[in-house]
């Protein structure tokens, strides 16, 4: 038994060397919505959509998002309005079979930086900006990792050779990645005086792209909380049930 | 069957005419279980419950999903997002899969240790193997569903085992792809397929029931019920116990699909499925992850298949490679040791799959593959004709009666 205890224990340890290997871990990082309670920093997720608009938006898309969606990180209707209405759709065919350009609406979905695979390639030097709608759900170590690549653009260490246009980041896997570090410090004017660092900035568009990655978050918390407390009430009655059913037997 | 006197009396029209009553009354209430079953019993209700909870969410999924591959991906996220309770439906469904695996492991488990499989029982373990086989295409083709990366690429290597059939292995996988590669008409039938499969299960399910109701539940001491002091009716003793136990599974069982609910699952499946990016590691769910350190651990491809297939197949054998008389594991010491070395073996045999055949993964990957044919093969056959089983109890009723005296 204690060979194979050993054994385990080796095995763990590769396990743990061939990860290191691919990349470092990314450090956690505490987030709102993290924990059996946790919810949205609403004041975070507008900082974070605003990080988004203002940093990432001019590459990546969130093809899952729709302009109404956006009721979900603490916008009314005639914000959203307001939002949708800044971008251009291209719509139709109208009657005359032509299609057209018109202002956004609540339920059109985010419009996308680049038409197609090809444009967005063609635009950023044959690589292409992955689509933001899934990142944090989409990637081993979820928001930590995404907030990592963001924040993880460190000088290039002694030895590394990079290749043409990549830059050098801590925890992108294989280290070289072909965006350029996104966010500058002050690069984007916050309206609530909170200070726009870097890692403030990466914090809060982390929190706003883990909300695109699942907007029900909040409702699955809640509704767990409350399932959880029926189900621990409900097996202690049925324990009971079973123990005075029981009772005769033993 | 001596029909019982129901007092009402639309039932005993019904019953007179149609004896749905008289059956059930027969196979709950006067159908006699030993008197001694463990929580360990538990288990084959469970797996019974968690089938009907995946088949009312699987229907109510295929209501909103679209077997396409340009739109499965985002009919899947539809789900998740705008459609009511979608996440929670999809949520169940999919880690209800892992929650289905982690319960029948149990329940096979329990039945190697108490040798549930041994006669008059064999058919009911053969039937239950055969639920397995059954549970594992369905799970396989549900996962290529959402078409995601690791969908696409698991469908890609799985399918491709076939190939290694001689001469005619590249015609099978074209006929099972329905093209050249995986593409839309695979992704049709696998859907068409997950939906039929559950249904074969609880037909299989029933017979499973059948075979079990004809000799009832074996028990942790592994002797047959000697007269009515051994055994009590199911219903109420058993269905209060069940009850039981599934409120603590539904407990952990809710706190994964609330709080945690991509534990089971691979970040890769949340990216679209993409022909021309191959993923760094292409890994199968966990539930397959034993099986894949076999098929890997073989250095010849065919060889490999038909060790992947063969580490099932030896299941329907194990009744027969098994040549004990004494079915509990209770008074099987030497076995005992030898079946918690096995359970090991599984869960070294599914942390080699997890990992990149490179360096120690191989020989260890050999090593507990190895030792598990070696266990069903050689040791099974040969220790059930060495061992020297402990005396075994006169019957259950005497050793459920003795502890009183010396336990309070």
């Amino acid at each position: 038994m204690r060979r194979l205890i050993s054994a385990v224990a080796l095995l763990l340890a590769f396990g743990a060397a061939a990860e290191a290997a691919e990349g470092a871990k990314p450090p956690a990082q505490h987030w709102s919505f993290s924990g059996i309670f946790g919810t949205f920093d609403r004041a975070s997720l507008q900082r974070g959509f605003q990080v988004y608009k203002e940093s990432c938006a001019a590459c990546h898309a969130v093809n899952m998002l729709f302009y109404r969606d956006l009721k979900g990180i603490g916008y009314q209707e005639d914000d959203i309005k307001a939002i949708a209405a800044q971008a251009k759709v291209m719509d139709g065919p109208n009657d005359a079979g032509e299609m057209f350009e018109r202002a956004g609406r609540p339920s059109d979905k985010f419009v996308r930086p680049f038409a197609n695979e090809n444009a967005a390639r063609a635009g950023n030097n044959g690589a292409l900006p992955v689509d933001l709608s899934m990142v944090t759900k989409a990637r081993v170590g979820g928001p930590d990792y995404v907030y990592g690549v963001l924040t993880g653009y460190v000088q290039t260490p002694a030895g590394v050779t990079l290749m043409e246009g990549m830059n050098y980041n801590a925890y992108f896997p294989g280290h070289q990645i072909a965006m350029p570090p996104p966010l500058q410090a002050d690069g984007v004017p916050y309206q609530d005086g909170t200070k726009a660092t870097v890692e403030q900035q990466a914090k809060d568009v982390v929190t706003f792209l883990a909300w695109a990655s699942e907007p029900t978050l909040e409702a699955r918390k809640q509704m767990g909380i409350k399932v959880l407390l029926f189900l621990i009430v409900m097996t202690g009655i049925l324990y009971a049930a079973k123990r005075k059913v029981w009772a005769s037997v033993h | 069957m001596a029909a019982p006197a129901f007092k009402n009396g639309l039932v005993r029209w019904i019953d007179h005419r149609l004896p749905v009553f008289s059956f059930l009354h027969h196979e709950l209430h006067d159908y006699p279980s030993p008197k001694n079953l463990s929580y360990w019993w538990n288990f084959g209700s469970l797996a019974g419950i968690v089938l009907v909870i995946m088949i009312v969410t699987g229907v109510f999924l295929a209501m909103h999903y679209t077997p396409h591959t340009a739109y499965a991906f985002d009919s899947v996220e539809r789900i998740m997002r705008d459609v009511n309770y979608g996440w929670l439906i999809r949520y169940i469904h999919m880690n209800g899969a892992s929650f289905f695996f982690i319960i029948v492991y149990i329940h096979i488990f329990r039945g190697m240790y108490y040798g549930s499989y041994k006669a008059p029982r064999e058919l009911l373990w053969i039937l239950g193997v055969v639920i397995l086989l059954l549970m594992m295409a369905t799970a396989f083709m549900g996962y290529v569903l959402p078409w995601g990366q690791m969908s696409f690429w698991g469908a890609t290597v799985i399918t491709n085992l076939f190939s290694a059939i001689p001469l005619v292995g590249d015609a099978i996988v074209t006929w099972l792809w329905g093209g050249f590669s995986v593409d839309n008409p695979t992704l049709n039938r696998f859907y068409s397929l997950h939906y039929l499969l559950p249904f074969l299960i609880v037909a299989v399910v029933m017979l499973h029931m059948v075979a079990l109701h004809r000799f009832g539940s074996g028990n942790p001491l592994g002797i047959d019920v000697k007269g009515p002091q051994d055994s009590i009716p199911f219903h109420p003793y058993y269905t209060a116990k069940d009850a039981f136990g599934a409120g603590v599974f539904f407990i952990a069982f809710a706190g994964v699909v609330f709080f945690s609910p991509n534990l089971f699952g691979e970040p890769d499946n949340y990216i679209p499925a993409n022909p021309l990016v191959t993923p760094p590691h292409i890994v199968p769910e966990w539930y397959f992850l034993p099986y894949y350190a076999i098929l890997r651990a073989i250095p010849d491809k065919l060889l490999g298949v038909i060790a992947m297939f063969g580490s099932i197949f030896v299941l329907f054998l194990l009744p027969w490679l098994d040549t004990a008389r004494v079915r509990s594991a209770k008074f099987r010491p030497t076995y005992r040791k030898f079946f918690w070395v096995l359970v090991v073996d599984c869960i070294v045999l599914g942390y080699v799959g997890a990992n990149p055949p490179e360096g120690w993964f191989i020989l260890v990957g050999r090593i507990a593959t190895a030792y598990y044919f070696f266990h069903f093969l050689i040791l099974l056959p040969v220790l059930g004709l060495i061992e020297r089983p402990l005396p075994l109890p006169q019957s259950i009723s005497a050793p459920v009666l003795k502890p009183a005296e010396g336990k309070a």
